[in-house]
């Protein structure tokens, strides 16, 4: 079974709602990303999304755009961060694993070794921010290799193109809270919680919510009716500039644990 | 990926399918956010391009706002010093605001406007389609709002100025390379953030779908009347046509007309830069891989980890790491070439097109005039080559002064 629907699995039979950090890969050092998914996995992160840097970001605010940008000064491309994932998974065999990005650095790498190499290496799903479901055939050798593709779905998205998205969704949907980039400040969670209360009715897969999530309070408010919660920018914002991979775990581990403790008292109320 | 047709059996009037692809090429190849004004787009792009009363609006703006036609221009002292075949000018640069680009933003400004859109958004390398958006806008009493890179803004100190005199916005852009495709990034996240009230009007034939099928109808005005100009006062067709190629639209407007007449040669000067061996060009088609950027699969510029790389050309407009899906397609069925032009050719070019001719030819467009030149030095004195002159070259002496180490 994929760890991804094993993770929803878990967490719908405890109740609880899933915790999904976002961190740019190589970000801020690149010899600090495989302890810093250690430490995430640590401070109750269910499942992690790693962002694979490119150069033309085109739905990213400035926050993870500079993070990208960080990364690639030092290098950092498809080959090592599957290299990271080999060498994370020789601690952690459970935390669920999803590369974010764009479609270049996998065509450039070859959609076919890539679906065998992430695979090989532990990764458990894509999320490729331009294929839309229009292109999807682009991602048919990453799906048949066993990797989830996650798809995201938007304020903007048409209902029937929502129910399409619905019906093929597989392991978690990734709802964008809102139409823009991401990090910005315009979360409006009454706004949306009708919308997602209705997309998690017909998803085939459990509903996850981004864009805007900033600490333990707007974390608090999605998930009362999203299956899990992404935060990206704040923590990317918030580990940026450490000293080393220490500096950077620490400070993770300082964002993350509040959140997941908030988290974890709803569910018990 | 779709399989590519032969190019004897393709009528390539008829493309791109229903999915905004070019055989292989283009797409939508965006964040789902897009999709929906995409796809509504496309709707009213589809219903006013059947729509006579839009045409018929848009010919009488081309006509009366814009100057068409352009005329054909038999450049004999050029072709004489050649001593080739003869060389025809499609003169372009004589449009309002100096280069073809006016033709798409009048169009597109005109869909803006039936959609009810208010806000308009657009990229600019060099500044020209900056400017022809500011213009419409400013025309139409819409808000213009012009993402520039920083690089840009100082190669371009005179459009940005003339964009802002015209009433537009011009945000500097300060992220990635600061050139072009960072511009056009930065549009995309306005585009997405402001999805109900705004307009993003592309100034070339890339992007996701419809916009280079979009962009390439309102381009083509410039291919259709030179097949008509040709037939009307030379009888004939050209033998060869040639177009400079950045992200393509002058070329794709040129080019379009002409492409079932197999009989009729097309080449594309891309931007070589320093050389294409030194890595320092703009090359997409002829140095470049299929890839996937700015929302179409097409030849992109990239590094072995698929990071887009940063390109040189001396002409603003040229540098583009990508290309329009179109020309990706024309190039891997064969129906047109594309070759580099460096610099210093361009700039060769550039002098004696006006020593020979008394016309200042813009940079772009003087690599386009370099390789009509090559062309008609290997074919005989009674061949016709028709080059577009996308652009006249005011907005470039700054550039040429400080090349050439004159202080103005």
């Amino acid at each position: 079974m994929n760890r991804i629907d094993q993770r929803f699995a878990q967490l719908k039979a405890a109740g609880r709602t899933g915790l999904i950090p976002f961190v740019t890969a190589g970000d801020p050092l690149p010899g600090a990303t495989v302890p810093l998914l250690h430490a995430l996995a640590d401070a109750g992160a269910d499942l992690i999304e790693i962002g694979v840097p490119f150069s033309d970001p085109m739905a990213d605010g400035p926050v993870i755009q500079h993070a990208n940008e960080r990364a690639l000064t030092r290098g950092v491309g498809l080959g090592q961060i599957l290299g990271w994932v080999r060498e994370f998974r020789r601690d952690d065999v459970r935390t669920p694993l999803v590369l974010m990005g764009y479609l270049n650095p996998i065509e450039i790498y070859g959609h076919a070794r890539f679906a065998a190499d992430a695979v090989a290496a532990g990764v458990d799903g894509v999320l490729l921010v331009d294929c839309p479901l229009e292109e999807d055939d682009t991602a048919q050798v990453i799906r048949a290799a066993g990797l989830r593709q996650i798809h995201l779905a938007a304020p903007t998205t048409a209902p029937e193109r929502l129910d399409q998205l619905c019906r093929r969704a597989e392991g978690f949907l990734y709802y964008v809270s809102f139409a823009g980039i991401t990090g910005a400040l315009r979360l409006s969670t009454a706004d949306i919680a009708q919308r997602v209360a209705a997309i998690r009715a017909a998803s085939r897969a459990p509903v996850a919510v981004g864009f805007g999530v900033r600490d333990a309070d707007s974390a608090v408010a999605i998930a009362g009716y999203a299956d899990a919660v992404v935060i990206g920018s704040a923590l990317v914002e918030r580990i940026a500039g450490s000293a080393d991979a220490a500096e950077t775990c620490a400070r993770a581990r300082a964002f993350l644990a509040p959140i997941r403790d908030a988290l974890n008292a709803r569910a018990a109320a | 990926m779709a399989a590519q047709p032969e190019h004897a059996a393709i009528d390539y009037h008829a493309w791109p399918d229903a999915r905004g692809r070019f055989g292989a090429y283009g797409g939508s190849y965006v964040a789902e956010t897009l999709m929906a004004p995409l796809a509504e787009l496309t709707a009213a792009y589809i219903a006013a391009r059947g729509d006579a009363a839009f045409q018929a609006e848009f010919e009488r703006d081309l006509r009366h706002y814009v100057g068409r036609p352009s005329p054909i221009y038999h450049a004999e002292r050029l072709s004489n010093d050649v001593g080739g075949a003869q060389i025809l000018f499609k003169r372009e640069d004589l449009n309002h605001t100096g280069a073809h680009k006016i033709n798409n933003t009048v169009g597109q400004a005109l869909v803006a406007r039936r959609m009810g859109k208010r806000r308009i958004i657009a990229e600019t390398g060099a500044g020209q389609h900056g400017v022809a958006t500011a213009t419409v806008c400013a025309r139409m009493g819409m808000e213009c709002v012009v993402y520039m890179g920083e690089t840009d803004i100082v190669r371009q100190a005179i459009n940005v100025f003339r964009m802002k005199l015209l009433g537009a916005t011009v945000v500097p852009v300060t992220s990635g390379s600061k050139t072009l495709k960072d511009a056009l990034n930065e549009a995309l996240r306005d585009w997405v953030t402001h999805v109900h009230d705004t307009f993003y009007i592309i100034g070339t034939v890339a992007g996701p779908h419809p916009y280079p099928m979009m962009v390439r109808d309102f381009s083509a005005v410039v291919g259709r009347e030179a097949r008509a100009q040709m037939l009307a006062e030379y009888g004939r067709l050209p033998d060869v046509i040639t177009a400079c190629v950045g992200g393509g639209s002058n070329a794709i407007g040129m080019f379009h007309a002409f492409l079932n007449d197999r009989a009729v040669r097309i080449v594309g000067a891309e931007a070589a830069g320093e050389g294409i061996a030194t890595g320092h060009h703009a090359a997409s088609l002829a140095a470049g891989r299929p890839g996937v950027l700015h929302g179409n699969r097409t030849y992109v510029l990239c590094d072995d980890d698929g990071q887009i790389t940063e390109t040189h050309s001396i002409s603003a407009g040229l540098d583009y790491p990508g290309v329009g899906p179109e020309h990706a397609f024309l190039k891997d069925t064969g129906r047109a070439e594309y070759v580099g032009i460096t610099d210093d050719e361009a700039m060769a070019a550039f002098h004696r097109l006006a020593r020979s001719e008394g016309i200042l030819a813009a940079l772009e467009s003087a690599h386009a005039v370099a390789q009509a030149i090559k062309l008609a030095r290997e074919l005989p004195r009674d061949a016709l080559v028709l080059c577009n002159l996308s652009g006249r070259g005011d907005k470039d002496v700054q550039t040429i002064a400080a090349r050439e180490g004159i202080t103005l």
